[in-house]
Order: structure tokens, then sequence, then C-alpha cells
């Protein structure tokens, strides 16, 4: 482990600010212990994936990021600032520049995909040029690619799209940190990739960091720079992609294994 | 020896009923709970109502959508209670020799109770239902915390503009259900022998009083809140799956429909009082 931690000091996002630091967080639902000891960190423009079995806590531990679940106890700093204290209103600016993609996309389902991506701007008062707003959603739907859809009701959209849709959606304003749950899976191998690819392009594009929550090894591969693995409330391991998939430890690289 | 054994018996029949005991107290605690919940909800609900800003235009769609989506079954309804209503009291006021008491008997009966309660009862059934499932699947889809990470109050953008529109357009459709049913009276007064539209009218408004209409009309009021209250809560806490959805409408079908015959209940001891004082 330490051994990993002096590699990652070499890592080039490491001289770059701290967008989000987490030491000792814990979460338990009535006596379930999800998140035990919770210590990481995001790096400016870094991308950070977290692998883990199904069930270990990777979506409470990001929705506690946005505050839509409130840890136990810890510490739990974005851009510098305690989340569990802010109140309502920092809450919300805390959350324009945090977004969130939902493990099962979340798209409101009475409304097009066009109200969908309108409906985050609605709290950002300064745009109401009804000229800017569609230029804003075409532009969008044109870095996804689905610039057809604009018009469909989500319920006609494949999974694939509706990640996409989803994507739209928490680009649209332009966060500096994304959290991604899981945006890959339940997809072909194909259509991962370019979710993946998509991913790498967000970063290189909006200068974002963001923390991608996986299963899938490839699209850790492709959009990783720093890996994390979330095993029984604390963060096992540490490194990059082909540090944690070349490592000596057994129980590290049968996360890498491909039967 | 046989002592011990009774003694042993006595002891776990005794057991039995602690056990029987505990599981009542759970009960009880459950239902505390949810009127806990429900009395906080709707603080909750107060307090962003006043709050700006104001969600006009989800409030104008929900409306249309809760007015439109049960206009034609309270219509039908409406008009088969007026009819069977005075076809039944019919024998019986002919054998009194009071024919002509019967639009004024109707008439009272409709617009004081059966209308009111039979049209909350119906829309509890649609709209609490559809309030519930909806909310309900939204929480289980995890739109509300997408709504809320997006920066939109849920509690103002869903619940506020549906209790509000439940709580407007139920009045009005207790009063369109009147009519329609005064109209289906009207009918089965004509099935034996004739009697015109305007006399019809005057004799059924003859035996109506100022202290019908008014409580008649302010309790469905409170209906109206009640049932899109309820159904709001219980879908915004629905559990979760499948499963928790349709549970959350359910118990906004059961627990609206409940509350429509208290709140009626205390509507009618209310205005009893009123109008003892006022005579
Ligand atoms: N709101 C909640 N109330 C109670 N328990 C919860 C709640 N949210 C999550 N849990 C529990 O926390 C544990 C972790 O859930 P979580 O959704 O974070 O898993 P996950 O790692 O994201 O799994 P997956 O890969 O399947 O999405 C589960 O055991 C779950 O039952
Ligand atoms: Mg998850």
């Amino acid at each position: 482990m330490i051994e990993q931690k002096e590699n990652i000091n070499n890592n080039s996002f490491n001289n770059g600010e701290v967008v989000i630091e987490i030491g000792h967080l814990k979460k338990s639902f009535n006596g379930n212990n999800v998140l035990k000891d919770i210590n990481m960190i995001v790096n400016e423009g870094e991308n950070v994936v977290i692998l883990g079995k199904s069930g270990i806590g990777k979506s409470v531990l990001i929705k506690c990021i946005v505050g839509l679940i409130y840890p136990d106890s810890g510490l739990l700093k974005v851009f510098g600032k305690e989340v569990v204290v802010m109140n309502s209103r920092e809450l919300n600016i805390l959350r324009t520049r945090v977004g969130f993609i939902f493990q099962g996309n979340a798209l409101y389902d009475s409304m097009t995909v066009r109200e969908n991506l309108e409906f985050p701007l609605r709290r950002n008062k300064t745009i109401t040029d009804p000229h800017v707003i569609e230029g804003l959603i075409v532009d969008v739907l044109e870095n996804v690619g689905l610039v057809d859809a604009i018009d469909k009701m989500p319920s006609e959209l494949s999974g694939g799209m509706k990640k996409r849709i989803g994507v739209a959606r928490t680009l649209i304003l332009k966060p500096e940190i994304i959290l991604y749950d899981e945006p890959t899976t339940g997809l072909d191998p194909l259509t991962s990739r370019e979710i993946s690819n998509l991913i790498l392009k967000i970063q290189n594009k909006y200068k974002a960091s963001s923390i991608i929550i996986s299963h899938d090894l490839n699209c850790a591969k492709i959009t990783s720079n720093r890996m994390l693995i979330l095993h029984e409330g604390i963060m096992r391991a540490e490194g990059t992609f082909d540090e944690l998939k070349n490592s000596n430890d057994e129980w590290i690289s049968s996360y890498f294994k491909i039967d | 020896m046989l002592n011990i054994k009774k003694i042993f018996r006595n002891k776990a029949t005794k057991s039995n009923h602690d056990e029987f005991d505990l599981s009542r107290f759970k009960n009880t605690e459950r239902f505390l709970n949810e009127i806990g919940g429900l009395s906080r909800f709707t603080s909750i609900f107060f307090r962003e109502l006043f709050r700006p800003p104001y969600e006009y235009k989800e409030f104008l769609k929900q409306s249309y959508n809760i007015g439109l989506s049960t206009l034609p079954l309270i219509g039908i309804t409406g008009f088969i209670m007026g009819l069977v209503l005075t076809l039944q009291s019919r024998p019986v006021m002919t054998e009194f020799g009071a024919e002509s008491w019967l639009p004024g008997m109707v008439s009272v009966s409709i617009i004081r109770e059966i209308g009111p309660v039979i049209t909350a009862l119906i829309c509890a059934g649609k709209i609490g239902s559809g309030i519930g499932a909806e909310l309900g699947s939204m929480r289980v889809t995890e739109q509300i915390d997408a709504m809320e990470v997006s920066g939109t109050n849920p509690m103002k953008y869903l619940v506020v503009t549906r209790v509000i529109a439940s709580t407007i357009m139920i009045p009005i459709l207790v009063l369109y259900s009147d009519a329609v049913s005064l109209l289906g009276s009207y009918i089965a007064v004509n099935m034996h022998g004739f009697i015109s539209l305007p006399l019809f009218i005057n004799q059924a408004f003859d035996s109506l009083h100022y202290f019908d209409l008014v409580p008649a009309t302010i309790k469905t009021f409170f209906f109206g809140f009640a049932i899109g209250i309820i159904g709001c809560y219980k879908g915004y806490f629905s559990g979760n799956g499948t499963e928790g959805v349709g549970r959350a409408a359910n118990s906004a079908v059961v627990i609206s429909s409940l509350a429509i015959f208290i709140i009626d209940l205390i509507a009618v001891q209310l205005s009893e009082i009123f109008h003892v004082f006022t005579m």
C-alpha cells in the first residue's frame, strides 16, 4: 500500500488543487455499517475510478458528496468547504458546480429530452433568452451525439441513449466536478466504449474532475488517472490501472482477472 | 409434578400474551409514526407554499390534468347518482302523498352530503392513487433526487403544485357533479309525468338554505387538500422497488378515503354547532 501511495506522488495531477477531500467518513443504515473509514482525495482535473462489489456502498459514498445522504461522522470537503454544515443555499451553489449522473439515469419521464435539459437551467436565472437556451441544448446534445433525439420522450430512447442524455443534462451547467454512477453498466461493449470515450472527451474539453464508479474494466482502463478499490467500508487499494492490475497482491489483481 | 407443569403452561400462555401485546404496540407505534410524519410533511408544505419562486406552470398543468382526467367519470357517476336516488325515493314519497317534495329532498341530500362525499371518494381513488404512484415511481427511479441535485426544490415543484391543484379542483368537480346529479334527478322525475325544468329548479332550490351550501362547499376544500397531501406524502416517501410504488398508491387511496369520512364527520358536527348559534 505504501509503495503504491508513493507512486501517486508522481501523479501529474498532484500539483493541482484538491477539489474533494474525504477523511474517516462513516455511514451506517440501521446498524448496517456501509462506510466504515473512507479516506480519499480528488485532485483538480483528475478522473478517479472506484471499483467495488455490488452493494458495497459506492453509490452511498458519492451521494454523500452532493448532500443527498448525510454521513454519520468524518470529514467531507468539496472545494474546501465542509458539506455537512452547509445551509440549503450553499448546498444549491455547490450542486451547480457538481454534476451527478445517476445509476438509473433518473431522466424525468414525463418530459421530453428538451425539457429534461431545460430543467437544470431553470435554477440559473441569468439565462432566460430562449435562443441562448436552445443554443446550449443543441450544443450539449452535439457533444453527446444525439441532436436528433431532442423532441423524443425518454421512453422512446435506448439504454445507451438515456445514459448519454443523462450525461448531457449534467453537462449543460458546465460542472467542475462530475460524479458518474456506473455509466457503462448494462450496455454492450461498443456502446460502453463510446461512453468511456465521451467521459475522456469531457475531461479534456471541460477540464472537469470526475469520480467514476464502474465494474467495467475497459471503462476504467480508458478513463482512469487513478483507481481506488472499495471493500468492506474502507478503500483497500489505490493506484493506476496498470499498477493495480500487475499488483503482487492476489486479492487486488483478482479484480482484473478475465475468465 | 402436576403443579410445575401447570405453572409452566401458565408461563407459556403468559409469554404468548406478552408477544401479542408487543405486536399491538408496534401497530400503534407505526400509526403514531405515520401521523407524525404526515404532520411534519404538512408543516413543510405550508412553509414552502409561501416561499418564492412559485411554480405557476406546473400548477396549471396539474390542475388541468386533475380536472380533465376525472371529469367524464364524475359526470357519469353524478348523473346515475341523481337518477337512482330519485327513482328509489319516489315510491315512499308517493305513499305519503309528498311527490312534489321529491326534487327538494333529492337536492338537499345530494348537495349537502352525497355529492361531496361520493365525488371526493372517487377522486381519492383516481387522483390520490395517481399522485401516489407518480411520485412513488419518481422516488424509486431517483428522479426526485435528480431534481434536488439540479437545484430545484422537489417539495415545491412536485408537492405544493399538486396539493394546491387538488384543493382547488375538487370543489369545482363537486359542483359539476352536483349539477349533473340534479339533471339526472330531473330526468327521473320526468319518467313519471311531466314537470318543466324551471319548476323543477324552483322546487329543488326552495328547500336549500344558505346553511346547506356553505359548509358543504367549505368541506370540499378540505377533502381536496387531504387527497393531495396524503397522495404526495405516500408517494414522496414510498419504499424501494415496484412493490413500494404499489403500496404507496394503495395506501394513498385507503388513508385519504378514511380521512374524507373523518373530515365529513367533523364538518357535520361543526356546521350543526354553527347552525344552533346563528338561529
Ligand atoms: N437509503 C438507504 N437506506 C437504507 N439502506 C441503504 C440506503 N441506501 C443504501 N443502503 C444500503 O447501503 C448498501 C450500499 O448500497 P449502494 O447503493 O451504495 O451499493 P453500490 O455499491 O452502489 O452497489 P451497486 O453496484 O449494486 O450499485 C446496501 O446494502 C444498501 O442496502
Ligand atoms: Mg450503486
